[in-house]
């Protein structure tokens, strides 16, 4: 459901899949299936994890596992992505497609989308090639009811030759029938006979030359006549794996290179080469999965797809495209703020109470000073900070978001935009990962990998960071509340905060693009690779599930996050602010030193501190600022907003400031964890300083240009 | 000699049989794991707020393909 504690952070740095079996016995089965047919959400119902899903082709980009068992067995489920074939050319079709050829599991189910079944079917066929061991799981049978489809399972077992299962991933309960027929194929050494696909004779012919030599060398570890066709449609990626995963070389083999050269003869002589060879092979199996196709499904009306179309045309038109887009943007920012304001006042009311009580404590065991100061004046401040104001808005945009991703929008905002990114010599799919952004920075990162072409990937990484994430919404929401909307509440001051917070967003956008195309331009020049993007069927969202699981999911990693980063700062804040070097504290020296150039783009030397100390997480910043003030002095009662400003215009805090702080809060160097991915993404520390050096720049440009405009007026 | 059209010349709601992949190299791939082969039915469903890409009815499922990628899609006949 939606970015949980999974997908973001840290934990979507780590790729690299490792099985691990909880007993030896453990079985492991591999779910497979095209892109965004619910892969992610039969592997949630069965193993009851939480991995991120949605309603866009892509989410998943690494394999994840996770653990059920039956009454006779334990399983091992790896959640790998989704493809449309095994011939994979992208990094995730990769990902892919190792798993399933050299992954060692005991069964593979592939998922299919019962409302788009011919081109599931494609997948289908070119995994039962290289494995007996599978089941196939038609998910999404509902909606193909709703559309008036009717598919023949019973038939369509009988033509693939394994076992075939309905499902409605959605409820648990319907996966029951998967998990038996997993039993089944494990308990007895029975012998399916998948369909094999049967080629042009001539191929048919190069093949059976080649096969006997293949099964006698590689005696069952692999599957021979798949191997074969593989080897005569030559492709060097898949020959590193094999070779790595069988530790043989198949080109020094002389018995192999011999049949391979008096099997591709016969290919020569029909003029089956190349291209050609390629085609036919792909022609087949595509063939194959259409004669099943309308054998065994039957649809009830001629066109099933007229609302989604209809749909389609008001989200994706000419006149409507783009405005409905950045309304949609502007109501999920008007809920969040409207929401947040409420929650955010109480626990800050309830946070700031047991401040005062914890105090009381204190003095009554006649605890030192500099305890009391460093465990509340410092940690528990920041941390109450935090929360109170960080959480509300976050639990609350999340499950927004998560709405709409569910609902199958993203793919159509990322068809919007590609043109402009197109102008910029990038991809369309970029929105996507800039989607992803909004949550968390780390995690639309991670989701480049939906891009094909590396130079285009790169490019989507460096400008990631101008999409503001959940750490640092609250922050703008925050200043644009104290600064720029006056103290009454009601609908017309929030729907006003909405306005300005997309006005943001889409500066952050216009960056996008201008730092795309500067890149594109010089340091990563190059061409517009192809790009095909599918754009799903809209789907009913589960609102209940997306509420319950994301605030809750949201709500401990927020915590736990504010706990690790938040509680240390704290305390360092606190030391800083109380040690005396020379008769000042080390807090004003610090700030001291950066005011000069601080002040030259309209901050100041404790707001650049704050942004300097929040490189761990955006979500301390504010916090941080606040802290500093009152340790300089200014000490007082800070449960409101209307509180905060007061402290901050003691600062000497003008509209200068907050829009200043609000430009580097948007453009500046991103959070560590980051950093970290996109140093693990990219492999390459260079262009992880490119990442830091290019907003910080941006953003101190910006702020200098517009601090200095504004100061003439 | 006869005029050549590709994918281009399908206005949304018209619909054409594919004839050949002039396509190279990973998107020849994916166009034909998509299931764009010969004689393939596709339908162009409506085009995006730039005029492009736009979105095609092939096999099932809607997918969006840049004009540069459907001049090297040629089909038989103008769309109907």
């Amino acid at each position: 459901m939606g970015l949980t504690k999974n997908s973001v952070g840290i934990r979507a740095v780590d790729s690299h899949l490792k099985i691990i079996k909880q007993t030896p016995s453990d079985k492991v089965v591999a779910i497979a299936g095209n892109p965004n047919v619910g892969k992610s959400t039969v592997f949630n119902n069965l193993t009851g994890m939480n991995q991120h899903t949605g309603n866009w082709p892509g989410k998943t980009v690494t394999n994840a596992q996770g653990y059920c068992s039956t009454k006779q067995n334990s399983y091992v489920l790896v959640d790998i992505p989704g493809t449309y074939s095994l011939m994979a050319h992208s990094a995730e079709e990769k990902i892919a497609r190792n798993f399933i050829c050299f992954g060692r599991a005991d069964a593979i189910v592939v998922v299919c989308d019962a409302t788009c079944l011919e081109r599931n079917l494609n997948l289908v066929l070119q995994t039962l090639e290289i494995s007996r061991n599978v089941i196939v799981c038609i998910n999404l049978m509902d909606e193909a009811r709703r559309k008036g489809i009717r598919i023949d399972l019973k038939e369509l077992s009988k033509q693939l030759g394994v076992r075939v299962v309905g499902s409605i991933a959605r409820k648990k309960h319907s996966l029951n029938q998967l998990m038996q027929e997993l039993d089944v194929l494990m308990q007895k050494e029975q012998q399916t006979a998948p369909l094999q696909i049967t080629y042009r004779p001539p191929i048919e012919e190069a093949i059976s030359i080649l096969q006997p030599v293949i099964e006698e060398r590689f005696s069952g570890s692999i599957n021979s006549r798949w191997l074969s066709l593989k080897l005569l449609d030559y492709d060097q990626s898949l020959m590193d794996e094999i070779s790595a995963y069988t530790h043989k070389d198949i080109f020094t083999d002389s018995c192999i290179l011999d049949a391979l050269k008096q099997s591709k003869t016969v290919l020569d002589t029909n003029k089956i080469t190349g291209k050609r060879l390629e085609d036919s092979t792909v022609a087949s199996v595509v063939l194959k999965a259409e004669d099943i196709f309308k054998h065994t499904v039957f649809c009830e009306k001629k066109r099933y797809d007229d609302l989604d179309r209809k749909i389609d045309r008001v989200l994706t038109s000419k006149w409507t495209g783009y405005p409905v887009m950045l309304i949609l943007l502007a109501i999920v920012f008007w809920l969040t703020i409207a929401g947040a304001n409420y929650p955010s006042k109480l626990l800050s009311c309830v946070l700031f109470g047991i401040e005062n009580k914890l105090t009381e404590i204190f003095y009554y065991f006649g605890a030192p000073m500099w305890l009391h100061g460093i465990l509340i004046a410092g940690a528990y401040r920041v941390l109450a900070w935090v929360i109170s104001v960080m959480l509300p808005p976050m639990a609350i945009f999340f499950p927004l978001f998560t709405l709409l991703e569910d609902s199958g929008y993203l793919p159509r905002i990322a068809y919007n935009l590609d043109k402009p990114f197109k102008h910029c010599c990038a991809c369309g799919k970029q929105a996507l990962t800039m989607c992803m952004g909004f949550g968390c920075n780390a995690a639309g990162i991670v989701g480049c990998r939906i891009i094909d072409s590396p130079r285009e990937q790169l490019i989507a990484m460096l400008t990631n960071n101008f999409v503001p994430c959940n750490g640092r919404f609250p922050t703008l929401i925050a200043i644009i509340s104290m600064f720029f909307l006056g103290a009454s509440t009601g609908i017309l001051p929030s729907l006003l905060l909405a306005l300005y917070i997309t006005m943001i967003i889409v500066l952050g956008v216009l960056m996008t693009f201008i730092v795309s195309y500067v890149l594109s331009k010089t340091v990563l020049k190059g061409v517009t690779s192809s790009f095909t993007l599918e754009l799903p069927p809209y789907r009913r969202p589960q609102v209940l599930k997306v509420l319950v699981h994301s605030i809750f999911d949201r709500t401990i990693f927020v915590l736990g996050r504010a706990a690790v980063v938040a509680i240390p700062t704290g305390i360092f804040i606190w030391i800083m602010a109380n040690t005396f070097i020379s008769g000042t504290t080390i807090l004003n020296h610090c700030a001291g030193f950066l005011d000069p150039f601080a002040r030259w783009i309209g901050l100041d030397g404790v707001i650049l501190m704050a942004f300097i100390l929040g490189l761990p997480a955006n979500e301390i910043v504010v916090p941080i600022i606040i802290m500093t003030y009152m340790a300089q002095g200014s000490m007082q009662e800070i449960e409101s907003l209307t509180n905060i400003k007061q402290l901050l215009l003691a600062n000497n805090w003008t509209w200068i400031t907050a829009i200043s702080t609000m430009l580097f809060s948007l453009m500046h160097w991103p959070c560590s964890t980051t950093l970290l991915t996109i140093k693990k993404e990219s492999g390459s520390l260079k262009w992880t300083m490119v990442s830091f050096i290019v907003p910080t720049f941006i953003g101190i440009l910006c702020c200098f240009l517009f601090a200095n405009i504004a100061k003439m007026f | 000699m006869k005029q050549k059209y590709c994918l281009n010349d399908l206005k949304p709601g018209q619909r054409a049989k594919i004839k050949e992949l002039l396509s190279t190299d990973g998107i020849r791939r994916r166009l034909l794991d998509i299931g764009l082969i010969e004689n393939t039915e596709v339908e162009c469903i409506g085009k995006s707020p730039g005029g492009d890409p736009a979105a095609y009815l092939i096999r099932g499922a809607v997918i969006a393909i840049r004009s540069e990628d459907c001049s090297n899609i040629l089909i038989y006949d103008k769309g109907v």
